[in-house]
């Protein structure tokens, strides 16, 4: 207490003779040693705080900063015509999609000369500028033969230096002359900006498609494996949250108090510490190798998040049913129900919104967990796309968000390092949205008593 | 109860789709292994979905000696079928395939592959290596006037007067990449028998063999460090330390070559005209294996083996080539082999 918020006559020093004045007024040494130490206290708080605030900054700036350009992507809109021969011919080569691509940069080729576009440019530089179209004019005329023969206008990725050059990662200054990209190549990529065939647009391709090989971060998207961990979700969240009330309320209201619930108990504690990885040793010799399931598949991802998953989940439905005062059950037992009625009827419901709580930050945690995929096949290449249905959502071969983002951190092609660092935005975004709906289903069923 | 109907549809759910996963066929080719070799599999796979009606391939990465692991486990569904791998299989690894019923391997070389040392392209001035100085800078016992001693060394520049007056600071890979053995035989044992510290080991007494693998070993003062992950971690590393030194694929440095400088090896620069003459003297061929009872079994296992060493793809003109690897004159005889399904001997 300091001296301001006591009234000065409240009281008088004592009489005594001793050597130290007795008064509350008067701070003597001890007293300003004590105000002093929570003064340092709350400074040190204060600077934890700041710390953390100073460091989620820095990595909320790096993650929008690095990955903003993978939400945009250069295009050429160019209108060009392939004829019934052309397409016959191509479709009868076994490389189908690179013929395509021989007949559309000889069309632009064409094209460009009858622009009368003023800068010396070959074959050769077009395909440098225009990323990989071939699979995206194949599946067109696959789908629509009719347009054969009549000009078509398509939006065709540029290569992923050039993208580079347009979202400012590489400039003229330090770009070598290799085979991907020469530097008389971005004067032709002035004419065109200029000209208006390459825009920059929103990359939608980004956030619906699959991945792409090494060579064609232009067409790579985060879109089939955000189904992917969709899938893996619904398993985590159909088994893990029945099974893991169940096995709390048991535990919590049924069990008995021996030796045996005592060992349990330690182990679902113990469960919940151990390293994610194991979990997917685990999954590999159980799921995979002896249950003979797919391999890359959601179901077993979603099986082995299920074990990781769960000890959360019984953890938290505890605590939360603990929380639910006994004058409840002892009501409820009171006037005639039997044990399980007012577990059901009567506690069950009052802890449903820790229980939600703990089962949406279990989902969120196995969301956006790596390492046990890794070993279950759902780590790597897996560009299949979108499943055909429901069911072979869960058994054919897919990739998660976290395991794309890993993948693509490590590929060679500073394109797809972007590309990561958008995947971890549409990641956060998602793990941003589960808190939130945590924090709003509590909200909504708090009870207090 | 509604509770429990949930309980035990659930898991009555999870038996009936256990069990439809039993019964279902995997119709993709599933690979696996270096990740050296990851990078073209990953093109051919994405080229091989879109030009055919097979579906997508799944390419995992992991290493040669993982990859070749787990296509030792056994024959049937659960196993994969290809394994990818930036060395030869070894005796052991046939040995260990056979035990497991794995007995017919197809062996397919794809190309040949350069491995570099880059630095920082605006670091120290590190532009010509030679094998012995590698050897004297990572070696942990070095020949120094005539005797063989603990490595002394802790700068470029006291290994050889023409490197650059900086710390040693190496980032080679690590053992269980296929790069690492190539390094090893290409690199540091060619330097130990050149420098003479081989003669010398043998003449205190070692055998050959024993002098052969000290000649492999490297220091462990933390002058050179293991790369257990990607390139990408290699670039990174160099990236933070201005005088680090990193052995790359030539692929991955043709595709940074913003970021990181080549030095050349004996006096030839690397490039896919060097490595294919041979002049270049640190390369190696790739490899895939393919597990021959999954053809016929596997959809598109065959087919992907022969779209992936096709002209189109892996000759001079594919995109394997236009990717950085150095395609194999001899294609045309690995063609003939997967036609023929031949198997290794």
């Amino acid at each position: 207490m300091t001296d301001a918020t006591l009234s000065p006559d409240g009281a008088k020093a004592p009489e005594k003779t001793s050597a130290q004045p007795r008064s509350l007024y008067a701070t003597d040494e001890l007293t300003k040693k004590r105000n002093a130490s929570e003064k340092r206290f709350q400074a040190y708080g204060i600077a934890a705080i700041g710390a953390g605030l100073f460091f989620l900054v820095v990595l909320a700036y790096s993650i929008i900063s690095e990955g903003i350009p993978a939400f945009t992507r250069t295009v050429l809109t160019v209108e060009f015509t392939v004829t019934q021969e052309q397409f016959d011919d191509a479709e009868s080569q076994l490389f189908k999609t690179r013929a395509y691509e021989v007949v559309f940069t000889e069309a632009m080729s064409t094209q460009f000369q009858q622009k009368n576009i003023q800068v010396p440019f070959d074959v050769a530089a077009i395909e440098r500028i225009v990323g990989k179209p071939g699979s995206t004019i194949r599946e067109f005329y696959r789908a629509n033969p009719d347009q054969l023969g009549q000009p078509v206008a398509f939006e065709l990725a540029a290569s992923s230096r050039v993208d580079g050059y347009m979202n400012g990662r590489l400039t003229r200054d330090n770009i070598t002359d290799s085979r991907f990209l020469q530097k008389s190549d971005l004067d032709l990529v002035d004419v065109l900006v200029e000209s208006g065939i390459i825009q920059t647009v929103f990359n939608w391709p980004f956030i619906t498609g699959a991945d792409s090989g090494v060579d064609n971060p232009g067409g790579a998207g985060i879109g089939a494996s955000v189904v992917g961990s969709f899938f893996m979700m619904l398993v985590v969240l159909f088994l893990s949250l029945p099974i893991g009330v169940a096995a709390s309320i048991y535990l919590e209201e049924f069990a008995p108090q021996n030796k045996f619930t005592d060992l349990i108990e330690v182990n679902i504690s113990n469960l919940a510490a151990v390293p994610s990885i194991v979990f997917g040793i685990l999954g590999l010799a159980v799921f995979i190798q002896f249950m003979h399931l797919p391999q890359s598949a959601p179901i077993v991802g979603g099986l082995v998040l299920t074990l990781m998953t769960l000890p959360t989940i019984i953890i938290s439905t505890r605590a939360s049913l603990k929380a639910v005062p006994p004058s409840i059950r002892d009501a409820a037992l009171g006037v005639g129900a039997s044990k399980m009625q007012a577990v059901f009827h009567h506690v069950l419901p009052l802890a449903m919104p820790g229980i939600l709580t703990g089962t949406i930050i279990g989902l969120a945690q196995a969301l956006g967990e790596t390492a046990p995929l890794l070993l279950i096949g759902m780590v790597g290449f897996v560009a299949r796309g979108y499943p055909d249905g429901f069911v072979s959502g869960f058994m054919d071969p897919n990739s998660a968000m976290p395991a794309q983002i890993y993948t693509w951190a490590a590929r060679s092609d500073f394109a797809f390092y972007e590309k990561a660092w958008g995947g971890i935005i549409v990641l956060l975004i998602f793990l941003l949205s589960m808190n939130i709906l945590a924090i709003i289903l509590r909200r909504r069923f708090e009870r207090r008593w | 109860m509604k509770f429990t109907t949930l309980v035990s549809a659930t898991a009555l759910a999870v038996a009936s789709t256990a069990f439809v996963g039993a019964a279902q066929a995997r119709d993709q080719v599933q690979v696996a292994g270096s990740s050296t070799v990851l990078p073209y599999a990953s093109i051919v796979a994405e080229v091989f979905g879109e030009n055919t009606d097979f579906p997508t391939p799944v390419v995992e990465s992991g290493g040669s000696s993982a990859g070749l692991k787990r296509f030792c486990e056994g024959v049937g569904e659960n196993t994969i079928d290809v394994a990818n791998a930036s060395r030869k299989i070894r005796e052991k690894e046939i040995k260990a395939c056979a035990e497991n019923g794995v007995t017919d391997i197809m062996e397919v070389r794809i190309g040949y592959d350069g491995i570099v040392f880059a630095s920082q392209k605006d670091g120290p001035a590190f532009t010509a290596f030679t094998p012995v100085q590698w050897h004297n800078a990572l070696a942990p016992k070095v020949l120094v006037d005539g005797a063989i001693v603990d490595n002394p060394y802790t700068k470029w520049s006291e290994v050889d007067a023409s490197l650059p007056d900086v710390e040693i600071a190496a980032f080679i890979p690590g053992t269980k990449h296929g790069t690492r053995e190539v390094f090893e035989e290409k690199v540091l044992l060619v330097g130990c028998e050149e420098s003479g510290a081989m003669k010398a080991m043998m003449d205190g007494g070692m055998s050959e063999d024993d002098a052969e693998d000290a000649c492999l070993a490297v220091r462990t003062d933390g002058k050179s460090v293991d790369i257990d992950g990607d390139y990408t971690e290699t670039l990174a590393r160099i990236d933070s330390n201005p005088n680090g030194v990193g052995v790359f694929g030539l692929a991955f440095y043709e595709n940074n070559t913003d970021k990181l400088k080549v030095a050349t090896m004996s006096d030839i620069a690397p490039s896919t005209e060097t490595i294919s003459t041979g002049e270049y003297p640190v390369s190696r061929p790739l490899f895939f294996y393919v597990k021959k009872a999954h053809i016929g079994v596997i959809p598109g296992l065959k087919e992907y083996a022969q779209f992936f060493t096709a002209d189109e793809i892996a000759g001079p003109q594919g995109p394997l080539a236009q990717y950085g690897l150095v395609s194999d004159p001899e294609l045309a005889a690995t063609q003939a082999s997967i036609e023929a399904e031949e198997t290794m001997k």
